[in-house]
């Protein structure tokens, strides 16, 4: 078990386990015939172009892009603060107030949403793309509020002292200098909360209104029979995930790589 | 050295979001639980008599035992997945290993719904699996089991929480000094002996952490049902789905999430402690 030769046969079989599916879908978004037996049949970009005409489609992925955009900005409002608090202030219940924060990430999402639509439907909201925004924004703290904290972590907090001790206010500081310093981990936080909303479907899924986001457009078409043109959308949105992901792991590199010499001194 | 006002400014809003949006509706959630619906009109007079259905209806036990099959096939199936493979990446791939590290973290972040309805083309009667049996003369006929079964779930549920329970695997052995291992084979322990007594009993609590993770996520899991697991398939999260969709019960669904929301934190607070009991620092 421990020659290398059967840890590299494992480690292909689980790559192909998590990747073959994916694969099976991108080839059979080109395929000739609209179901999908093997071998597949006569190549086309058809289900691409159907795709390219879908006008309810489109308006649900404007939809999806609405929704998180506001995700992100409510999520690093929120998270931004919370992870300074969570870092250096300290108050009563704190562990607490961690523990309710991280609790979206690790909980089901279907408790997330129905207690979300227990709250709309008591206050009366109605449900919409605001509501699924709102539930988007406050389960994702949870990613923001990390991914900060891990970069506040890694900052030399010497910085902060030098500049206040230079005469610059709280909040010059804030801005010149810790706000800088969490530039990357911003930037990261932010490109995965918005690849996590424009695909999170279990929240959406109870606090939906009329309008749909892109996954519950495709949940419902799914729902009414598969065809290639799903593949092709499948195809489309691997692609866009893959992009981001490796942009976003490219940065957390650079932020690991990133610590200034008195950091490397500790 | 933080102001008081800049304490307030990081401190207050957070709370009050995370009060408003997080706290409140569990809140809601737990009321809700305690009352009743009327003639389609949810009342609010206090009763738990929710609770007693849970617990008199023996289908809501029997889905929730199977509900926790299910979860734990899938951990146990990751587990098998994802220990040799962080050890793999993480002390034998060279100079691959941002990259294998890169690969496995991809399909976590790539669309739930993608992966899922993959399986589906992949499972059903008319799907590649059964046609290429039948083409390469393997099967003779559809297989049928293949999809909408509990075994099509722990398939799918397997396939998007692996790489979950990957992450604090890795990240525990990446943590382990690599003189301890040197130390080790200087010392004479063979590779495995190495493994057994000194990798593992310092990756065990991220090992932990990643079934932990595996387990309640799968375990809350309803759209992989919905999708591929058919009436045999059901999970405790679809009857809170009916109860809160076509079965118009709120009351009885938001009890079944709450049974569900406490079995969860007694399930995440036990391995909280079983991580700290196992670690060494």
């Amino acid at each position: 078990m421990f020659r290398s030769r059967w840890l590299s046969i494992h480690a292909a079989v689980v790559f192909a386990f998590l990747y073959l599916p994916i694969g099976v879908l991108a080839v059979y978004s080109f395929n000739g015939e609209s179901v999908g037996g093997f071998p597949p049949r006569g190549w086309t970009l058809n289900w691409y172009r159907l795709l390219a005409g879908d006008s309810a489609l489109w308006a649900s992925v404007v939809n999806s892009l609405i929704v998180a955009i506001a995700a992100v900005a409510i999520s690093i409002a929120i998270g931004l603060p919370a992870a300074l608090a969570l870092d250096r202030v300290r108050f009563p219940g704190k562990a607490f107030f961690r523990r309710i924060v991280l609790l979206p990430l690790i909980l089901p999402g279907v408790i997330t949403g129905i207690s979300l639509l227990t709250l709309f439907v008591t206050v009366g909201m109605k449900l919409s793309l605001v509501t699924i925004a709102l539930g988007h924004g406050t389960a994702l703290i949870s990613v923001a509020a990390t991914e900060i904290l891990a970069g506040l972590q890694k900052f030399d907090r010497a910085q902060e002292e030098a500049s206040l001790d230079l005469g610059a206010g709280q909040w010059r500081t804030f801005w010149r200098v810790t706000l800088p310093n969490l530039r990357l981990s911003i930037i990261a936080a932010v490109l995965l909360i918005f690849t996590l909303s424009m695909d999170e479907i279990a929240v959406s899924f109870f606090l939906i209104g009329r309008d749909n986001t892109l996954p519950l457009e495709i949940w419902s078409r799914l729902r009414r029979g598969i065809t290639p043109e799903i593949n092709a959308i499948s195809t489309v949105i691997f692609c866009f995930s893959l992009i981001t992901i490796v942009l976003w792991y490219r940065i957390r590199q650079a932020r690991t790589s990133e610590t200034t010499p008195a950091a490397s001194v500790q | 050295m933080y102001s008081r006002a800049y304490s307030r400014l990081v401190t207050i809003p957070p709370l009050l979001w995370v009060t408003l949006f997080l706290l409140i509706p569990y809140l809601f959630l737990f009321c809700f639980s305690f009352w009743q619906v009327h003639a389609q009109v949810i009342v609010h007079s206090w009763t738990l008599s929710n609770y007693g259905q849970l617990f008199h209806n023996p289908i809501y036990l029997q889905v929730l035992l199977r509900s926790i099959r299910i979860a734990a096939s899938v951990t146990l199936l990751a587990l098998c997945l994802g220990v040799p493979l962080a050890y793999y990446v993480s002390f034998r791939s060279g100079t691959a290993k941002n990259l294998l590290y890169q690969l496995v973290i991809i399909p976590l972040w790539v669309s739930y719904l993608v992966r899922a309805y993959a399986w589906k083309t992949i499972l059903g009667s008319n799907g590649v699996l059964n046609t290429l049996l039948q083409y390469t003369h393997l099967a003779q006929h559809a297989i049928g089991f293949l999809l909408y079964s509990p075994f099509a779930v722990v398939l799918t549920l397997t396939h998007i929480y692996t790489p979950f329970a990957f992450l604090p695997i890795y990240a525990s052995l990446e943590h382990i000094p690599r003189n301890l291992i040197e130390a080790s084979q200087d010392l004479g322990a063979s590779r495995s002996r190495t493994f057994w007594k000194v990798i593992f009993p310092l990756a065990l609590p991220g090992i932990v952490a990643g079934a932990t993770f595996a387990f309640v996520l799968s375990l809350g899991d309803f759209l992989a049902p919905l999708l591929l697991g058919g009436p045999s398939g059901i999970m405790i999260s679809n009857i809170v789905v009916s109860l809160f969709g076509a079965a118009y019960d709120w009351p009885l669904g938001a009890a079944v999430a709450v049974v569900m929301l406490i079995f969860v934190m007694a399930l995440i607070a036990s391995t909280e402690r079983l991580e700290r009991k196992l670690s060494f620092t």
